[in-house]
């Protein structure tokens, strides 16, 4: 017992693997790979939002200082794959394609980009970019999704698949909240939030030869990455690598392929030379991705003692002209509560902008907005305590699936949370609790996003210095999965996690999915627990008469030998199993069971939020926010609350200051650095409180991990909006909550 | 970013020379805004006088006040113990404004002349009177939730965003230059401009004249002051609308009265009727919202920026009450 409490890693609060080469700079980014030879580029962008290019005047671009090409459509190579028609069938989210850079003249959004220069310096591009001057015919565009909303169709995946999740969904009768008893209907919207990681996009190209590519390349899917640019460019797939070993901050915007990808790789074919491309932060704006405006309708209704009766919740997310990009924005709709009559309805307008993409909660957080808003307004009308109205709606099981949940511990989330904000100080009535000009108020929401799991191999090997190399594709865009795979590993092999490097971010290590919809830990985690027993087992044969009637949970990896648990005298030196030759390594792949088919598997969470308004200024502040999550097994506590802190934080924005404004007119964003589009500092932030129920889901995988990511920040700002309305009366419907929505 | 000479003299009268004669020089100072605009390729000098090394950066006593040295650091100015004892209304300011980051480079000289944060200045593919005459204002018809409620010409709308600015214009300031054509003095109400048919200029300060200090006259408002900054979050923003307030009470009645507001103008937005109507009043609520309605005289918004016309006289209230209790 004694060892096994030595050797407990999972849940304990390790420190990052990486976290040292992090803060001392050591740890390499996309951007920051320097190749001999290497080229910059700066793409120019357009200054319409629709029409086509009748010209482009690069002749002084040309002639300026250092520069080797300036590449438009005008003289860009042809690349193979954007003339291959059809689409992969394994990325059914979106219809159409992303963007077809230098292809044609036609301008899809402002700020496409429609030539790149290159040049023997950054400066030196960023300076001839500034030359090149675009000649346009103009039409007419649109970027308002108010003013297009009449145009609003059924996704084309929805209306060719009648299965898809994307189709109008319905249980009970259609629209019956309008004949409830008691009842409201409420419109809510989302501005665009636009996602800025702290790091750039950035990605360095070079063909090693004209047939192979290495990508260093900011991406949440290095597998994903190779796919599609080897697709682009006709060649094997194998021929292609990514590398990105080191991401920072992702948060879904490298979920997907973007032009100016496809320009770093054109341009380096261009000048023979390997080309680093690197974003500025205005470009983080237009051209890759965001979460997308959303306008929402949430129709309720309920009996006088609580119970809800019906919900209808329809959206219109805005998506580009060329890809129809789809989110599950009323999906929690049709699970989190008891009601006998659901009605859903997802609609696109598609819009002169650039593709949208997910951005964390991806969906869930804009619909979440929407329904725990609505909630709160229901308890407001039916006079009740907001967290008992949920209570007096619970699900037991699923009641859209009609599945019995996987586990579910959210009504623990919600006694936790509940006592930690103090939630016996809020008043039922609005406006009741002040501190001078300060009102004060406290309000939650819920949020839940699907346990994904998906398949994932891990290799595995002994290194005749006793230390234990394990590699998988998959990528850490700053979670800690590098951490938390190293302290799976340590468990299940009972070796000390220094002796342990789980190294990740490279195509040409075993397969993994994308990381994003919070499903890494839940794929990953399973496969590197299987690959270090599969390793254990490979040991127990070599190891000789001893292990040979040994169980492989009791074979342990210390320092120096191979043991047995239980008889300590048992042991083989590593280097004698060094020396007997043979293969130490194994490669395992692990998959979801059949577990899926049975049971409904979600994780959840509850944020509370204790605000003051200032009655004069309209200024509010979040003085209190507390975040629980029923999220399964917590492998490591530490890196898990910085998820729900960083996710709660980035709720605060979406809340009270995040929103990009494009000036309809031009089509162009008014909102493009810092200093307009706000995000939190560290005054908007109290000490985010975070609790774990910790209970292991034995159905989503062996390790009991449901997932955290999303959760995260699904919830909160409805939390934060509740909050307001219990301080002063007043419900906004419509994000952000600024100080002018509030006087 | 263009190819520019740079310069770096050790003499104000070399500094003003090298500006005053070429054309396309420019004075700078911590860099903070100007780079910033070069980056962008809204200022393009040819070259850079860099006056860092001219002897301008002292705050010291001169006749009945202080004297600010045009190169003072933000951050200096806010911290050093004189300012804070005889004029605490302008570091209340100072520390209101940007980052510490930022305000350890920013210069007194450069705060005064940062440009707008109007976004259509800021984007070159936007049509912008102050950047590009005669291409009109974008902002009139277009966004302008951050723009003027006073003094705006149908040729810009755009505001003047220093937080220092305000406390200066409510103390009284006075604005010392040297020039080619030698020194003067402007009172920091007539520094700033209202944009007219003319909104590339953004002050009357003529070309290659040096801003060398800033004079602060004594006053009795060492107690009883605040600035109050209202923002889109709790620090490091500019702001939607700020109000600089500084009273002298004695006996619950208001002796003397200063008050300013930013972000609602072209320029630093001096409140002299409101100030007037204090004097001789109690130092109480009521007092404070009748000098905010006549403060709000003449204001008139534009399609994003109503709350403006809420937010001025609820600020004028808070900062008033605010610098009335202050103990
Ligand atoms: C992210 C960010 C946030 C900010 N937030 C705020 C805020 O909240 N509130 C606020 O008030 N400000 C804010 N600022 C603006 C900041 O205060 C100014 O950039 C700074 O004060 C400018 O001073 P500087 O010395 O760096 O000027 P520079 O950038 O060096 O110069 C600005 C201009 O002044 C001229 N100049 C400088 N000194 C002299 C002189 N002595 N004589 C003649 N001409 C001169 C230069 O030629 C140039 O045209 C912010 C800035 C940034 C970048
Ligand atoms: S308000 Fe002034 S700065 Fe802004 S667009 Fe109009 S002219 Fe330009």
């Amino acid at each position: 017992m004694k060892e096994q409490a030595q050797n407990k890693q999972i849940g304990a609060p390790m420190d990052r693997v990486d976290g040292r080469l992090k803060v001392t700079g050591g740890a390499k980014y996309s951007a920051e790979y320097e190749l001999p030879n290497m080229a910059y580029a700066v793409l120019v962008g357009s200054t319409i939002t629709k029409g086509r290019l009748t010209g482009i005047d690069t002749k002084a671009a040309e002639k300026a200082p250092g520069v080797l090409a300036v590449i438009t459509h005008f003289n860009s190579p042809k690349v193979p794959g954007f003339d291959t028609a059809g689409k992969d069938p394994s990325q059914p989210a979106t219809v159409g394609g992303p963007l077809k850079i230098f292809k044609d003249d036609k301008i899809r959004y402002n700020d496409q980009p429609i030539a790149v220069v290159v040049a023997d310096s950054w400066e030196r591009a960023r300076f001839a970019a500034r030359l090149v001057k675009g000649q346009y015919a103009p039409e007419k565009h649109k970027t308002n999704l108010e003013a297009n909303a009449s145009e609003a169709f059924l996704p084309t995946a929805a209306k060719k698949n009648p299965k898809h999740p994307m189709n109008d969904y319905q249980r009970g009768q259609v629209d019956a909240y309008k004949t409830g008893a008691i009842k409201l209907e409420s419109e809510y919207v989302i501005p665009t939030e636009v996602h800025h990681p702290m790091e750039l996009q950035a990605i360095t190209a070079h063909w090693e030869a004209p047939d192979r590519l290495t990508l260093y390349d900011k991406t949440q899917g290095t597998l994903a990455t190779r796919r599609d640019f080897a697709k682009e460019w006709n060649l094997p797939e194998e021929n292609v690598k990514v590398i990105a070993t080191f991401v920072g901050g992702a948060f879904g915007n490298a979920l997907h392929s973007w032009p100016h990808e496809s320009a770093a790789i054109i341009a380096a074919k261009v000048v023979n030379r390997p080309v680093k491309l690197m974003l500025t932060r205005e470009q983080m704006f237009t051209n890759v991705g965001y979460r997308p405006y959303t306008w929402q309708k949430l129709g309720m209704s309920a009996t006088a003692d609580g119970k809800i009766t019906a919900i209808t919740h329809e959206s219109v997310g805005q998506t580009s002209t060329y890809e129809e990009f789809t989110e599950s924005t009323l999906a929690q709709t049709r699970m989190m509560y008891q009601s006998p009559n659901v009605t859903t309805r997802y609609r696109l307008a598609s819009l002169d902008v650039c593709s949208p993409i997910w951005m964390r909660g991806p969906g869930e957080a804009t619909g979440a907005f929407a329904l725990e808003s609505a909630m709160d307004e229901m308890a407001h009308l039916l006079n009740l305590d907001p967290l008992e109205f949920r209570l007096r709606n619970y699900t037991e099981q699923d009641p859209e699936k009609n599945k019995p949940w996987s586990t579910k511990f959210l009504k623990e989330c919600y006694q936790l949370g509940a006592e930690r904000v103090g939630w016996n100080k809020r008043q039922l009535k609005p406006g009741s609790l002040r501190d001078g000009e300060w009102l004060i108020g406290y309000g939650m929401g819920v949020g839940t996003f699907g346990a994904h799991r998906g398949a994932a191999t891990v290799g595995a090997q002994l290194r005749p210095d006793g230390t234990v190399l394990l590699q998988c594709a998959t990528t850490d865009i700053g979670p800690g999965t590098g951490t938390v795979m190293t302290q799976i590993a340590a468990e299940t092999l009972g070796l000390d996690p220094k002796k342990i490097r789980f190294e990740l971010g490279n195509s040409s290590f075993p397969k993994a999915g994308t990381q994003g919809g919070s499903s890494t830990v839940n794929s990953v985690g399973p496969a590197t627990q299987e690959a270090c027993l599969a390793l254990k087992e490979k040991l127990r044969t070599l190891a000789g008469a001893a292990f040979a009637s040994a169980k492989k949970e009791d074979v342990t990896l210390t320092d120096g030998y191979l043991a047995l648990s239980g008889s300590p005298t048992t042991r083989v030196a590593y280097a004698d199993l060094i020396k007997q030759g043979g293969d130490k390594a194994v490669t395992v792949e692990a998959k979801p069971g059949p577990e899926g088919q049975k049971y409904s598997m979600y994780s959840f969470s509850v944020h509370f939020a204790e605000v003051r308004v200032h009655e004069l200024t309209g200024e509010v502040r979040v003085s209190k926010l507390v975040s629980c999550a029923d999220a399964g097994t917590i492998i490591n506590e530490k890196t898990a609350g910085n998820q729900m802190k960083g996710g709660a934080v980035g709720g605060i924005g979406m809340a009270l200051m995040e929103a990009a404004h494009i000036d309809d007119r031009f089509g162009r964003y008014v909102t493009k650095d810092f200093a307009d589009y706000h995000v939190p500092v560290h005054a908007d932030s109290p000490d985010v409180q975070v609790a774990f129920v910790n209970q292991p889901d034995p159905h989503v995988n062996a390790l009991g991990t449901k997932g955290i990511g999303e959760i995260a920040i699904i919830g909160v700002a409805p939390a934060i909006a509740n909050a307001i309305f219990n301080a002063t009366g007043k419900r906004i419907r419509e994000l952000p909550i600024t100080p002018d929505k509030l006087i | 970013m263009n190819q520019f000479q740079y310069v770096r003299p050790t003499k104000p009268q070399a500094a003003i020379d090298a500006v005053a004669k070429d054309q396309n020089a420019t004075f700078i100072a911590g860099g903070t805004n100007l780079v910033d605009l070069m980056k962008r390729g809204i200022a393009t000098p040819q070259k850079l006088v860099d006056i860092n090394r001219l002897p301008l950066t002292k705050i010291e006593k001169e006749n009945n006040g202080l004297r600010i040295g045009a190169l003072a650091l933000n951050s200096t100015v806010a911290d050093d113990k004189q300012v804070r004892q005889k004029q605490p209304l302008l570091a209340l300011a100072l520390n209101a404004g940007a980052s510490a980051q930022l305000r350890n480079m920013a210069t007194v000289g450069g705060n005064m002349l940062q440009r707008t944060r109007c976004s259509y200045f800021y984007d070159l593919a936007m049509p912008c009177n102050k950047r590009e005459p005669g291409t009109g204002c974008g902002a009139l018809e277009g966004i302008n939730r951050m723009h003027a409620i006073f003094g705006f010409s149908d040729k810009c709308i755009a505001v003047h965003p220093s937080d220092m600015s305000v406390a200066l214009v409510a103390l009284d300031a006075t604005v010392l230059v040297s020039g080619p054509k030698g020194e003067r003095r402007i009172p920091f109400a007539d520094f700033h401009r209202l944009p007219g048919d003319t909104p590339e200029k953004d002050t009357n300060l003529e070309k290659g004249e040096l801003i060398t200090a800033v004079d602060i006259p004594d006053g009795p408002f060492t107690k009883h002051v605040h600035y109050q900054k209202v923002r889109e979050r709790a620090s490091y923003a500019f702001a939607l609308l700020s109000v600089a307030a500084a009273l002298d009470i004695e006996n619950n009645t208001i002796k003397a009265a200063r008050l300013a507001m930013g972000g609602v103008a072209h320029k630093p937005w001096r409140l002299t009727a409101a100030e007037q109507s204090l004097v001789g009043k109690p130092a109480t609520e009521e007092s404070f919202r009748q000098a905010a309605a006549i403060a709000m005289q003449g204001a008139k918004a534009f399609k994003h920026n109503a709350y403006k016309l809420k937010l001025g006289p609820n600020t004028i209230v808070q900062a008033l009450k605010t610098a009335a209790s202050a103990a």
